[in-house]
């Protein structure tokens, strides 16, 4: 199997202005590499949810993208409060997101739920007081 | 249908326009950013009232091929000059979201 071409985006905690610079990016790479629409806007949406959950909950993290010729695979890594109930955490609808944080329309609890629904593979590793690591993947059609 | 024939049509008042001819092919309505995200279709004209600089990544991550902003709630410099850098349509109204897709419903339904 070839190697994949990668990318790396820190992203800033509690700074919604440059909130998903790392999706808008990785976006048009995606573009320009020619692949398939439906396939960005999996990939695109599934990494902006991620990216506004480090923002809001984890004081920001890293994402790196790994581009393989069949699929593209997203991991987002913070050292935040991790997830005390992932199952809840899957719930559409439920959310720890605070007052301030609503009023800028997030919040919604649909964060995670999007991130599966537009994925083909999820993997969330969490650990109270250490951190998350959430694995994603899109095949490309 | 597109963003230009439809701002003239309900006279929306274009904030940033760099894709005129964006073919409009669906409506959503909403305010809750991931909700908006995670429904809203490649090609549908997103009416809110929501007008902070994160709307511009969410219609830009979801394809959306405008934004109008309802009841002329407030927008300011900034979210303008991001929306033309970021290349979205942006316009806006001051006719509340219900009475604008109600409108946008029937144009594209006369299309069909």
């Amino acid at each position: 199997m070839s190697e994949p071409v990668t990318f790396h985006f820190d992203v800033e905690g509690d700074n919604f202005a440059s909130a998903g610079e790392a999706s808008v990016s990785i976006k048009k790479i995606l573009r320009q590499l020619n692949i398939d629409p439906e396939t960005i806007r999996k990939v695109s949406i599934a990494m902006y949810e991620g990216e506004i959950n480090m923002v809001i909950h984890a004081n920001g993290g890293s994402a790196d993208v790994l581009i393989f010729p069949d699929k593209i695979r997203i991991i987002l890594e913070d050292t935040g409060p991790g997830i005390a109930d992932i199952s809840l955490a899957m719930q559409e609808g439920w959310s720890t997101a605070k007052e301030n944080v609503r009023n800028l329309g997030f919040g919604a609890g649909m964060g995670l739920p999007n991130m599966k629904k537009y994925t083909d593979k999820m993997d969330i590793e969490s650990e109270l007081g250490k951190g998350t690591k959430v694995t994603m993947e899109v095949f490309i059609q | 249908m597109t963003v230009k024939q439809l701002a003239e049509k309900l006279s929306l008042q274009a904030l940033s326009l760099p894709e005129p001819d964006r073919e409009i092919t669906g409506g959503y309505a909403g305010d809750l950013l991931s909700w908006v995200m995670g429904r809203a279709q490649s090609g549908d004209a997103w009416l809110t009232i929501m007008t902070n600089l994160n709307i511009i990544a969410v219609a830009s991550l979801a394809d959306t091929a405008c934004i109008i902003i309802a009841e002329n709630s407030e927008t300011t410099e900034e979210l303008v000059q991001t929306a033309a850098q970021k290349g979205i349509n942006l316009l806006k109204s001051e006719q509340p979201v219900f009475s604008l897709a109600a409108q946008i419903s029937a144009f594209l339904a006369e299309q069909e």
